[in-house]
This record gives structure tokens, sequence and C-alpha cells, in this order.
């Protein structure tokens, strides 16, 4: 029968030392000076370390672009699948070995276009994996184009005198479709990330982060950004933390992101049910 | 003990993979594979095994795959129109070497076609479906009891060679009520996946000379990385030329290297036949029932049947075509195995295709008219 425990912990209380997370074999990373992702990953793994999950016990499944390399980077069981599947691998993968703790890493693209309908019923089933998006507003892997949260205006190689389309929401579809836990943090407050994240981890079902990253190399570039130091500093600018969310707006300072936990509810993880559903067919209880 | 008992096809295949082990199914509803989903779901939770109905056919094979890479026996079930939607991932499968099942029951195509009418037009969709080269294995049952033991076969070599392996079918046999020998849990085969065992210098992706790599189980301690870039012994990508070249060539090499554990086909009176039939699957037994009243009036025709269509039986096939006169082979698609049996047999002697694609069953007096026809003139 499938066992839901964790065979091992890891001591939390020790410094966090990314060292020992990091597979150092096969550094020099890949990613380019001051890219978001960096930051995503460091608060990631300082999330699973506070949470006491054993490298083991952890599994980490991730898309196609530069966000679904950062699993490679870490030294623990990781999966780095197709453009779009992450979601419905770590489904398989997690109802299969309910004793792991099964992270998704994915990006805008990758979770909002051709993963738009894993992200929807991942979040309405109600499985217990966390689920962090790396949105950098573009399709950083394949140069730049524009992906299903790139803004009005900006240049792409795809939206090369601006883009026109809308954008997603994607926080607001998570908990449309049903997500149990839904929060956003930008990279800038790394801190607020890794305790964000570290929440959403100890949460039971399905919870989705958006982490709000920069592509410094292509999208920076391209829409006259600045260097990454600027980049990270606007942010600034766009967030609205859950405390400010009622203040009256500063002029020149739209903060019209709001960042922090949005939706954290108790709902039947889908894990459970599914093995309460079997045990009562078996006859080993009453339903 | 062996019981007998009346099924369907697509039952007997529900069954089959439960007694094979199968404990994960992922799947999406759709005619003519919708009763395997259907049985697995009740029979799943009873073995303390998972059915899952997923959003579409790319999630549940990806699923499948999650569930095989932690540890699980693991199949989904389809048709056409699900089986292309699947193929990116059967490939992904393919190159991390994940053991699974695909079951393909064939209805008319293309496109939406003709859902609920017999054809066999997926058979170089189960070859080249999916980019890139990969290796491909692909079983064809004939009768009920065929679907009963080439989906545990298909598991037992999935799990051996670290594949994905294809059972297809059609429609007819599908929906078919058969009499089949259900063995004893204990007769029940398949072989044990080869587990990392935690030697010393063990690598993911190093193979023994079987070509198959040990594979290692998320929270046995291995911290493998899987990934369908070009990758390493190691398992992390590469672009080194001689490296990726090595790598592909194993992996390509494993079927070679296993032919005579895969390959499976039936003859009959093939021996002496002038006029040596090809069919696999339902159209096999039109093609039996032809040989035995050509026989009957003098003519010398044989029957190959091919259990394993990829990789084909090749070398069996060529000696039996050698002896013939005219090779026949009947299918319902529109010439598509036969461009394989041209292949291996060459200019003589003659490869004629029997096509039919109006959603019906190639009738055993359509073989017998092209037969009699190749006899005369060939
Ligand atoms: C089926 C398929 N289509 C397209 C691609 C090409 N592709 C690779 S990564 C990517 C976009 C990645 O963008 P995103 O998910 O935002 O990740 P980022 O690189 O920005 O972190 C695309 C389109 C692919 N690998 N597979
Ligand atoms: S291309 Fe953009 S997203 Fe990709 S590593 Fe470089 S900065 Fe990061
Ligand atoms: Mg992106």
């Amino acid at each position: 029968m499938l066992d839901a425990t964790p065979k091992t912990t890891c001591d939390q209380k020790a410094p966090f030392d990314p060292r020992e997370w990091l597979r150092l074999a096969a550094m020099p990373h890949f990613m380019c000076p001051g890219c978001g992702h960096g930051i995503a990953l460091r608060a990631l793994l300082a999330a699973v370390h506070d949470c006491g999950i054993a490298k083991d016990d952890l599994a980490v499944v991730c898309g196609i672009g530069c966000s679904g390399r950062v699993g490679g980077y870490i030294d623990a069981n990781t999966m780095h699948t197709t453009h779009g599947r992450p979601l419905a691998f770590a489904t398989g993968l997690k109802l299969a070995r309910p004793d792991l703790t099964v992270v998704v890493v994915t990006g805008d693209g990758d979770c909002l276009a051709i993963g738009g309908n894993h992200l929807i019923h991942a979040a309405r089933r109600n499985l217990d994996i966390t689920c962090l998006m790396l949105n950098n507003e573009v399709y950083g892997m394949t140069g730049g184009q524009a992906s299903p949260t790139t803004a009005a205006t900006r240049v792409t190689s795809t939206t090369q005198s601006g883009a026109i389309e809308p954008t997603f929401d994607a926080c607001a579809l998570a908990a449309a479709a049903g997500a149990g836990f839904v929060g956003r943090e930008v990279t800038r407050q790394a801190p607020a990330l890794k305790t964000l994240i570290a929440r959403a981890l100890r949460h039971k079902g399905f919870a989705f982060v958006e982490v709000m990253s920069d592509c410094t190399e292509i999208y920076g570039r391209k829409n006259d950004l600045g260097e990454a130091p600027e980049m990270i500093l606007s942010q600034k600018a766009d967030m609205r933390p859950e405390q400010h969310r009622d203040a009256p707006d500063q002029p020149f300072r739209p903060n019209a992101l709001p960042t922090g936990v949005f939706v954290e509810r108790d709902l039947p993880e889908y894990g459970e049910r599914l093995r309460a559903h079997a045990a009562a067919i078996r006859g080993e209880i009453t339903p | 003990m062996t019981t007998l008992t009346a099924l369907h096809g697509n039952h007997a295949c529900a069954l089959a993979a439960i007694a094979a082990g199968c404990r994960f199914f992922a799947g999406y509803p759709i005619t003519p594979s919708s009763e395997i989903a259907e049985h697995l779901s009740h029979a799943m939770p009873k073995v303390g095994g998972t059915f899952v109905q997923m959003e579409d056919e790319i999630a549940s094979i990806a699923a499948v795959i999650g569930a095989s890479l932690g540890g699980l026996r693991a199949m989904t079930a389809t048709s056409g129109p699900g089986f292309s939607l699947m193929q990116e991932n059967i490939g992904y499968a393919a190159m991390v070497e994940a053991p699974c099942v695909i079951v393909d029951v064939m209805r008319g195509g293309p496109s939406t076609g003709m859902p609920t009418r017999p054809a066999q037009g997926d058979v170089m969709q189960a070859r080249f479906g999916s980019h890139g080269d990969r290796p491909v294995v692909a079983l064809a049952p004939a009768s009920v009891q065929e679907i009963y033991t080439e989906t545990i076969r298909a598991f037992d070599l999935a799990e051996r060679l670290r594949t994905p392996v294809t059972v297809l079918y059609d429609q007819v046999i599908a929906q078919l009520l058969e009499s089949v020998a259900v063995p004893a849990p204990s007769a029940v085969r398949v072989r044990e996946r080869k587990w990392a065992n935690g030697a010393s210098g063990w690598e993911p992706y190093a193979a023994d000379d079987d070509g198959v790599p040990a594979m290692a189980r998320p929270g046995d301690g291995h911290r493998v990385h899987t990934t369908g870039l070009t990758h390493a012994e190691s398992g992390f990508p590469t672009q080194a030329p001689p490296v990726v070249d090595r790598m592909m060539r194993r992996l390509l090499g494993k079927i070679d290297v296993n032919r005579a554990l895969i390959e499976k086909h039936e003859t009959l009176a093939a021996e002496d036949a002038e006029v040596l039939i090809v069919a696999y699957g339902i159209t096999a037994r039109a093609a039996r029932r032809a040989v035995t009243t050509l026989r009957e009036t003098g003519v010398k025709a044989g029957l190959f049947r091919p259990i394993t269509l990829w990789p084909f039986p090749e070398a069996a096939l060529a000696r039996l075509a050698g002896r013939a006169r005219a090779v026949l082979v009947p299918e319902m698609n529109a010439g598509q195995l036969v461009l394989e049996i041209q292949r291996i047999v060459g200019h003589t002697p003659p490869v004629r295709p029997l096509t039919r694609i109006d959603g019906e069953p190639i009738a055993p007096d359509e073989i017998t008219a092209a037969v009699r026809e190749l006899a005369v003139h060939a």
C-alpha cells in the first residue's frame, strides 16, 4: 500500500548553507549575470531546509525553459521533463510516491501557455504539490519571445513594436481554479520569498507561488530596463505587499503588483482522498 | 490454476495489466479504448494501485512516466487521436528510459475519423510518431487471449528493457467477446526492473552488456537527474559529439541486442507456401481462414503473423519469403506495414498490398481472391 510518510528529515536547525544543497559538480551554472531565477533557486533551497525536508525525499520536477534548468543544480531527485508538462509528470510521481515532497519549477510560458491546462487541473485536483512559477514575462530560453505575461507595450522578439495582448494574472487563475494556497513575491524580497515558499511547502494540497523574476539579458536589454541592479530595484516600485494593500497610491510609484499570500485554505488533499477512497473500496474502512 | 472465462478485449487488457503488476494507470476517455480505463478505475484501488483520469492524453502519459520514475509499473490506454498527443512524451520515456506501457486501440483515421470502426492505421505512428530516432517496441495481438498475454509481455519487455512498449490492436478485438485462459497469478512472469543496488561507481545511464542501465528510485539515496536532453552516463546533459554518439547508439542498440527477447511471430503452412500472406491483428484471423480454404483447393498459401510489429521479426520473414513466389500484405490502412515487408523482402518475390480503408475488417474471401490472382500471375 502507498505510504505517505517521508523516510528521513534534515536538520533544519543547522545554519543554511546552499552549497550543501547544490550539485557543485554542475557549476558554473548557465544563467546570465543577474538573472532572477538564481535568487528563486536559493530561496527554494533555504525554504526546503527550513522545513526540514531531506534531499533524498525531495523531488524537483521542472519544465523546459531557463526556469526548467534550475532543478539540475539541486542535489535531490530532479526531473527535467517536457515543455509545459511538469505538473502532469509531478502528478504521477506524487501519486506513486506520496512519501516524497514534490516541487515543480516552471516558467510563465511553460505554466501559462503550453501548460495552462495542467495548471488549472492541478489546482482543481489539489494534490500535494508546491508549484513555483518563475515569471520573467518572457520566453527567456528561446531568445525572448512574448509570453502570456508580457506586459502591454513591451518589446520582445515577437512583439517588436510592443506587445498588445492582455496578460494573465497567474495567481488569480490558480485561485479561481481552486488552489488552496496562492502567493506571489518578487526576487528583490529574497527573505520574504523564502518564507512564502516555506509556507507553500507546509501547506497540504496544491500550493502555487508566483515568483517575479527578471530576465536581465534579453527582456531587460530590449526594453531598456537597465542592468540587473536597476531591474531588481525597480521591483520596489511595482510591488505592494500585504500590509500596504489598502494604502493610498504614491505619485510615480504605482505599486500595482500585490505580493504576499492571497489564498490559504484547507481543502481535502487529493492523494489522501484517493487513498481513503481505495481503502473503502477494499472494505478496510467505511466511507 | 488456469481459469477459462469469457472476456471482451479491453477487459482482458485491464485484467492482464493488474496481473502483470501494473499499479498505476492514467488516462483520458476515448473510444474504443475507454473500457480499459473504466475497468481499471475499479480494479486498481482493490490491489493498492492508483487510477487517475487526467485532463488530456499529454498529461496521462506524463503522469504514467512520473509514476514509472517513482518506481511503479505504469500504463495508459488510448486511440489514434490520443496516441498522437502522447508522441512527444513517448519519446521522452524512451530517452530517459522510463518503462511504461501504452495501449493504442486503433480506430478509423485520420483526424476524428470513425471512432467506432476498426482500422490498423497507427502502425507507422507507433514506429515513427515521435521525433528523432528512438528505440521502439510494439506488439500486435490478434485475439482476446493474446491481448491478455501480450499485455503481460509488454510489461515484461518494458521493465526488462527500460523502454516504452506499445500494444496495438483494433476496435474489433477490443470489443470482441472470446474465451480466455487466465493463468494463475503465480504463473504470470514479469521480470523485475534492474534496480541500482548502491554499488560504488554506479552511474544512472551506464549500461550492462544488454544495453540496459540499472535504475535508481527517488528516496534510495542516489538523487539522480533525469532529463530529455541528450545526456551522458552521469545523467547530465552533454553535446560532446563522441559522448552523444556513444549514448545514442547504446540507446538504439538496446533493441538489437535484445531482439531474441522481443521478436515474436507465428506461422501457418508457411514452409512450402508459394504465396505468403503477412498479416497481423484481426486481419491475420481472416488470413488464417483464407489459408485453410486455399489449401483445401490446392493453392499453396501460407501465413506469417508478426506478433511483435516493431522491431519486425525480419530474419524469420526473410527466410520464408525467400521461398515464396509472391507475398501479400493485407491491412486495414492504405498500405503501411507493406513498406517494411518490401524493405525486408526486396524485389523478389514481389510484395503486394491489399488495403481496406472503409472501416470494415478485411474478409477471408478478399484475401483468398487476392492470393489466387497472385498464384496465377506471379
Ligand atoms: C513542445 C515545445 N515547444 C516549444 C519549445 C521551445 N521552448 C523551450 S523553452 C520555451 C519557453 C520558455 O519560457 P518560460 O517558460 O517563460 O521559461 P524561461 O525560459 O523564461 O524561464 C520554449 C517555447 C519546446 N522545448 N517544446
Ligand atoms: S536568458 Fe533571461 S531568463 Fe534565461 S538565464 Fe538569461 S537572464 Fe535568465
Ligand atoms: Mg519566462
